[in-house]
């Protein structure tokens, strides 16, 4: 009989679940795009066990991780920060990962992993610029879907150059390009390479080594990624499971964690 | 288990004391109190019989007791701006007369209490005693606090003798760092950092007293350049003649030799403590040095200072010998703390070190402020080396140095939002720690005083990530060595 845990990631935007057969199958997984201190948790939760037909009873282990890791006390055998189930999860996608750049909703964080673990982080300090609600905050200005601004950058032809590192100030700079009739296109292209500026600020800090992984959500954007690329002059590969990288990391803990503990 | 409060503790508590007691006592006799910053050659004062306090360990003694922010925003109003350093807007607002008060019913004379202050109310078997109408927490009457307003001594001062006067002076908070006399002449080295030749400017003109001025050239290269010994010694004697000005004494020499003795037992005394966190597990928790910095910094010429530390180091061996620490629980990961901790925010900032057992067992104060010399040259070249004088390659030899001989696993920086150049250079730091050491690091936003810029979420996860990847590096050593 299979071994069942479930990884829970509890982030400031969206809460995602992941559920595991012995380590190594996904057997199913949710998101609900609302995080910590939400619905969004226990309706994750719910999704995730609801699609596998099982219950929490089901699970040999839950952990969770994400800034509201420690609100699930009561379904949840142990906690771990979001660094290392990120560096777990983006170690089981790609096996040869050095570098895992995660660009969440309110965090950046760039990992080091040797073997499997990491083993140096460096996270972004207290400023939205750079990450997922940087993002958010444009395509309103810009109104568009936040998931569209991937395929509208691409069709830009000339970089705008957003300066400012401020979200609130890069706001201003957008709404007055906006003013002058600049290609929305553009603004969007300037907007991409202005967070590849500043994450990888942040990377060369811990250091870059390939294989280089971008999860969390904003690696969805071809945008960013594609921009990073030529910042920080390495190939980035990204797994269509991207935004479930933290609970997946979470289940695979989980799994280990239960045989550690029937040893 | 509850925290020991060794002998040695104790004394150096009684030391700081008695130096802010001393002060209150000069300033009610009419002599003169100064103001100094920390690295300041105090000797110089001593050789005076001057009283001199400390705004320093002043405002994190006001940060620790929760009022950095109300001093902090009270100088934002006189028009300084919120980017400058946390310990000079606190001390800016206290030289313009700004105190933390108790607020005050002026009819009733009685404090008003803050509803949302104090403790749970528990009843005789411990359990919480909740409000039927709320259905929360009871508050336990005894640990409610009154509101805390700031009010102005100047204005106080201005009042007719009577009720009013009293109770408003009676209202300003009793602790020491709140009830310090105010300056009569101002002592500034600029060695610590450069913002505080600007603050003491600011003090001396709100104040209308001297400043006597020592500015220390930044140390581009490891080794000080005789020109700057000349330039700092010429400034010496300057200071000197202001002092013999301000005081009508003449200069003792007696006095200075003996100040400076004292200075150089309490460095060696200081330096033998923090050695004490070389051995594993340490005797101690290496947090409480930064409490002792007080005595370093506000009594380091001091005999009791030094008399103290002995003291100290007394009870350390003692905790060796019986493999006891004052570490309230045991030591499984030992990181050196870079950087001023966030003083407002103490039992945060040590909770999930506690929850983690990780023990800081290495601080660059113990390198920076162990300076030990043997004449007046050696003791201008002593004073040109602070942690924010030094070029960074003096820096990382401190801080490697120690790591190393106090067995590190891993780095906690502080980039503290008050001390740009002590942060700036961090990140730099950092990469350099990992590369050197084989060590993780894990850097925190925060702030020495104000506690609008830590985020306590923030840093847990910060914390547990470098608890994890020092976890992590264990591991892969010890797959390395079978």
């Amino acid at each position: 009989m299979s071994i069942y845990t479930l990884g829970i990631d509890i982030g400031s935007t969206a809460s995602k679940c992941v559920m595991l057969a012995d380590g190594k199958e996904i057997v199913s997984k949710s998101l609900i795009s609302v995080g910590a201190g939400t619905s969004g948790p226990q309706r994750a939760i719910a999704e995730v066990l609801e699609k596998a037909n099982m219950t929490k009873e089901d699970m040999a282990y839950v952990l969770a991780t994400g800034y509201g890791r420690n609100s699930l006390e009561e379904i949840a055998d142990h906690q771990m920060s979001e660094l290392s189930c990120h560096a777990k999860g983006a170690s089981f996608l790609f096996p040869e990962v050095h570098t895992v750049i995660d660009i969440g909703g309110q965090d950046v964080k760039v990992l080091q992993i040797e073997n499997g673990v990491m083993t140096n982080f460096v996270m972004n300090d207290k400023c939205a610029a750079g990450t997922g609600r940087f993002l958010d905050v444009m395509a309103r200005v810009l109104e568009v879907k936040v998931d569209d601004l991937g395929m509208l950058g691409a069709r830009s032809t000339k970089r705008v150059a957003i300066s400012s590192t401020c979200t609130v100030f890069a706001e201003s700079e957008v709404i007055s390009q906006l003013a002058q009739d600049t290609d929305k296109c553009d603004i969007i292209n300037g907007i991409h390479h202005s967070v590849a500026a500043r994450v990888a600020g942040l990377a060369h800090r811990v250091g870059v080594k390939d294989l280089v992984v971008m999860t969390g959500g904003v690696a969805q954007n071809a945008g960013v990624v594609g921009a990073l690329e030529e910042e920080l002059g390495h190939t980035i590969h990204t797994s269509p499971l991207t935004q479930y990288n933290g609970a997946l990391g979470a289940a695979l803990f989980a799994y280990q964690r239960y045989l550690k503990e029937q040893k | 288990m509850a925290k020991t409060v060794s002998p040695g503790v104790l004394a150096l508590r009684k030391v700081v004391e008695d130096v802010y007691a001393d002060a209150r006592t000069a300033k009610a006799e009419g002599k003169l109190v100064g103001w100094s910053s920390s690295k300041f050659p105090c000797e110089l004062a001593e050789a005076f019989d001057l009283n001199v306090m400390y705004p320093e360990n002043q405002a994190a003694g006001i940060a620790a007791n929760r009022d950095g922010e109300i001093m902090c925003k009270a100088a934002e109003d006189l028009g300084f701006d919120n980017d400058i350093c946390g310990y000079a807007r606190i001390s800016l607002a206290y030289a313009a007369g700004k105190r933390a008060s108790r607020k005050l019913d002026l009819e009733t004379g009685e404090y008003v209490i803050d509803p949302t202050s104090g403790k749970p109310l528990k009843d005789e078997n411990g359990n919480v005693v909740i409000d039927p109408e709320t259905g929360k927490p009871k508050k336990d009457p005894k640990t409610m606090q009154p509101y805390t307003v700031i009010d102005d001594i100047h204005e106080i001062e201005a009042l007719p003798e009577g009720r009013e006067k009293e109770l408003r002076k009676a209202a300003i908070k009793p602790y020491r760092q709140m009830q310090m006399p105010q300056p009569d002449f101002v002592l500034c080295c600029n060695n610590i950092c450069n913002c505080m030749t600007k603050w003491y400017e600011n003090i001396a003109r709100m104040c209308n007293i001297p400043l006597i001025m020592i500015d220390i050239p930044y140390n581009n290269t490891v080794e000080v350049a005789d020109t700057n010994v000349a330039y700092i010694r010429s400034q010496f004697d300057a200071a000197i003649k202001q002092l013999e000005e301000l005081t009508g004494k003449k200069f003792d020499e007696k006095k200075f030799e003996h100040a400076c003795a004292n200075a150089n037992r309490t460095a060696q005394n200081w330096l033998k403590v923090c050695d004490y966190l070389q051995y594993k597990p340490a005797p101690m928790s290496g947090f409480d040095l930064f409490n002792h910095m007080a005595d370093v910094v506000t009594a380091r010429g001091k005999t009791e200072a030094a008399d103290a530390f002995e003291l100290l180091e007394q009870d350390l061996e003692e905790n060796i010998k019986n493999g006891t620490s004052t570490l309230p629980f045991p030591e499984q990961y030992r990181v050196m703390f870079e950087g001023i901790p966030c003083w407002p925010k103490l039992p945060n900032l040590f909770k999930p070190l506690k929850e983690n057992g990780v023990n800081v067992t290495a601080v660059v104060y113990a390198p920076a402020f162990g300076f030990v010399y043997n004449n007046m040259d050696e003791m201008v070249r002593a004073y040109c080396k602070a942690p924010n004088s030094v070029c960074i390659e003096q820096g990382v030899d401190w801080r490697e140095g120690i790591c190393k001989a106090n067995k590190v696993d891993g780095v906690l920086v502080h980039y503290n939002r008050s001390c740009k150049p002590w942060s700036g250079y961090m990140a730099e730091m950092q990469r350099r720690f990992t590369a050197d050491l084989g060590i993780p690091c894990a850097g925190f936003d925060g702030d020495q005083a104000d506690p609008r810029n830590f985020n306590e979420a923030q840093y847990m996860t910060r914390v547990q990530g470098l608890v994890e990847a020092m976890e992590a590096n264990k591991t892969l050593k010890e797959g390395e060595d079978k």
